[in-house]
């Protein structure tokens, strides 16, 4: 049997023969597990060995499954990827290399390079408020093991997902956010996740957010990719929001066209709480985000969009679910994609409506324009609604620039092309609206427009910061 | 300024407009009058570069130059401001955008550098005035939601923005009442100078009360088939279009 790759002790660059696809993994993990244990924290452990076992049950998914139709993952699963189990430290100082800041936004910076949180500088000159702890997963599960026993994997275990399954499995450490009764944070959090490697290289990271009884937090988590090799990050993140609690979570991806991005959030809401979750896609290779938001008490406010401008070969499906289990809860979806190029294009909307969810308001809309006639889009709106006292609509659509508005814009002196950029910008504007940090509102649009206008052709390390 | 000769046009292979000639000098406004189907709005829609139009036949100069060959965007360059019979919404792309976008286009095409932020403030506001637009107006997605009168009053406004040589008024009174009315004829006639020229696109005589003609064009059949000065609306609003008809059928024999 095959090796898999393993960035070695000494040296990141000597590795060992590379074997490929799920074999390789499930082999990896059996010779391997103890070490892959010894590198984590005993409360990720104890679930580690179920996940394996359901890992190889499940494998990867495929195009096969209702839920994956859309995502074409098999040459990027196929890639033989670099795993660094042995947790040897990336030489790299993010803070030398970015000095990532939103023009006006003051927020807290926190980096995961690879799949390991990069030990802040200074976490007192943070000045976080009393009782907030944000840090590696792996080194709180540590120190503070009682606070995770009761989060950790409750929503991601029980997935039957071969990606959430292969996480469990291969994660090792983390973002880990903890925010207490009625505290707010005021300055959003703000995570840089870096993909740095001198090799192929596959990052599983777990995120473990916790906001409870009227807490209040913002996070913006963005995805760059530093070097020119093939990358694959495959991110768990359980976020807990408690009663009366406020959560935004901003996802904005601008990472290079190796790059496979696949992410599953998956959220837990309670009793009026609020929450926003935005998903961005910029720039990418291969994506794949599943979002999955249950609203397990009355009086929730769900805000679920997302945005996506691909071309070239890009590949992005956005798989989303919101499930109403209790009554008197409003959620409302949006997704626009704006698809030149050979860009292929997925989105699912499951919305669930349980039978005791009544005075339910859900609204969902996905709309798509595409340029051309070799770019795709697939779209599929799924509303399953048990109760009988419910508002829920859906709507989706996918077309071309409205000609009769560009010609008015001509028709003023405006060139065609400017028309064009002004009408796809106008299009993807309403999500932009949606981010409630109004430094990072400016900083999307700006960085939209120069996608749009073909600025951000190629991603050359963190535009957010330049 | 505009020589329009022999001019023929069609729109998915139907012929609109069959021989038409019009000459437009500086400072000289001209109503197009003509029935429902004359081809009004289709002359229109050719002089600006409409893509839905094909030109089979003619030539139109514009201060010496082909129209014909200018894309739409050149063709408002060169001065051309066409007032939309139906203006477009366009949700999503402010007023404010929009018209400082559109003057900097305009400015290029002279070499000029773009219009600073107060300079453009500043016109943005003395025009809004000129048509009595409301401050929330401008602060808007471009006609969204906008009254039928708001939108006339908003395609006076741009034309004023971008001080065209000559404007097409396409049936700029449909759908207002006598206080717009009003309101954009005023705006129109503010306009007016010995250098530009407009041509007025309407069913009705109503407009010309305001706004007063040099001479009168009798479009039907995509021909101009009568003209004269402005007495010539009233006849037309007395005695109707049948007896333009009924005399170019027996011409026709």
């Amino acid at each position: 049997m095959e090796n898999k790759t393993i960035i070695a002790e000494t040296n990141s660059k000597s590795l060992s023969l590379a074997g490929v696809g799920e074999a390789s993994y499930i082999d990896l993990y059996k010779q391997h597990h103890e070490s892959i244990k010894k590198h984590s924290a005993a409360v990720m452990n104890d679930s580690r060995d179920a996940s394996f076992a359901l890992f190889e049950e499940l494998r990867f998914p495929t195009t096969a499954l209702e839920n994956y139709k859309y995502s074409d993952l098999k040459a990027a699963l196929a890639i033989d990827y670099g795993l660094n189990i042995n947790r040897i430290p990336i030489p790299v100082n993010p803070y030398d290399v970015f000095k990532c800041d939103v023009p006006g936004i003051q927020s807290y910076l926190f980096f995961v390079v690879n799949d390991a949180f990069y030990p802040t500088m200074d976490t007192k000159a943070l000045k976080l408020p009393e009782g907030v702890i944000i840090g590696s997963l792996k080194e709180i599960a540590e120190t503070r093991p009682e606070l995770l026993k009761e989060y950790y994997g409750k929503l991601s275990t029980s997935k039957k997902d071969g990606l959430v399954a292969f996480n469990g499995a291969f994660a090792q450490d983390g973002f880990f956010m903890y925010v207490p009764k009625n505290v707010q944070l005021t300055k959003p959090v703000q995570l840089v996740n870096i993909m740095r490697s001198d090799v192929d290289f596959m990052a599983n990271s777990h995120n473990l957010i916790i906001l409870e009884e009227g807490a209040k937090a913002q996070l913006l988590v963005c995805d760059h990719t530093v070097d020119e090799v093939r990358f694959l990050s495959n991110r768990v993140t359980e976020v807990f929001v408690g009663e009366h609690a406020t959560y935004e979570h901003y996802k904005l991806e601008n990472t290079h066209t190796k790059t496979t991005n696949l992410s599953t959030l998956l959220i837990d809401q309670r009793a009026s709480s609020n929450v926003i979750a935005n998903v961005i896609t910029l720039h990418n290779g291969v994506t794949r985000n599943t979002v999955e938001i249950d609203l397990d008490g009355e009086h929730c406010e769900t805000q679920l969009c997302g945005m996506v401008i691909g071309d070239k070969n890009q590949q992005v499906d956005n798989f989303t679910s919101i499930i109403h289990n209790k009554p008197n809860c409003n959620s409302h979806e949006l997704f626009k994609y704006v698809l030149d190029g050979f860009a292929k294009g997925g989105f699912t909307g499951k919305l669930l409506v349980a039978k005791d969810a009544q005075k339910t308001t859900a609204f969902q809309t996905n709309r798509n324009i595409l340029l051309n006639k070799t770019a795709k889009m697939r779209t599929k709106p799924q509303l399953e609604i048990y109760a009988d006292d419910v508002k829920c609509s859906h709507g989706a659509t996918i077309g071309s620039l409205d000609e009769t508005a560009k010609f008015y814009m001509q028709s003023r002196g405006i060139s065609e092309p400017e028309a064009r950029l002004l009408l796809m910008f106008a299009f993807t504007n309403d999500v932009i609206e949606f981010i409630r940090i109004p430094a990072l509102q400016d900083r999307i649009k700006m960085l939209v427009e120069k996608r749009l206008r073909g600025e951000l052709s190629k991603c050359e390390g963190c535009v957010i910061c330049q | 300024m505009l020589e329009i000769k022999n001019l023929h046009a069609n729109i998915n292979g139907k012929e609109i407009i069959k021989g038409l000639s019009l000459t437009v000098n500086a400072g000289e406004i001209h109503a197009i009058m003509g029935p429902n189907g004359a081809g009004k709005s289709t002359l229109s829609s050719v002089l600006t570069g409409n893509p839905a139009f094909t030109v089979t036949e003619g030539q139109v100069t514009f201060n010496g130059k082909n129209l014909l060959e200018l894309t739409p965007e050149d063709r408002s360059r060169e001065g051309i401001f066409l007032s939309f019979q139906y203006p477009v919404e366009i949700p999503g792309v402010s007023m404010v955008n929009f018209m400082r976008t559109a003057v900097n286009e305009h400015r290029k095409y002279k070499n000029l550098d773009p219009i600073s932020a107060t300079d453009f403030l500043r016109l943005m506001r003395e025009k809004k005035e000129l048509v009595e637009m409301d401050n929330k107006l401008a602060n808007r997605s471009v006609n969204e939601g906008f009254s039928g009168g708001e939108k006339k009053r908003n395609e006076i406004f741009q034309m004023a923005m971008l001080n065209p040589l000559l404007s097409i008024l396409d049936e700029t009174d449909s759908g207002l009442d006598i206080d717009a009315l009003r309101i954009v004829a005023n705006g129109v006639n503010k306009l007016k100078s010995p250098d530009n020229a407009s041509i007025v696109i309407t069913h009705y005589q109503r407009l010309l009360d305001y706004i007063i003609p040099d001479f009168v064009h009798v479009l039907y059949d995509g021909r101009i088939v009568k003209s004269g000065g402005k007495e010539l609306a009233y006849e037309l609003e007395e005695r109707g279009y049948d007896w333009i008809k009924k005399e170019v059928e027996e011409a026709a024999i």
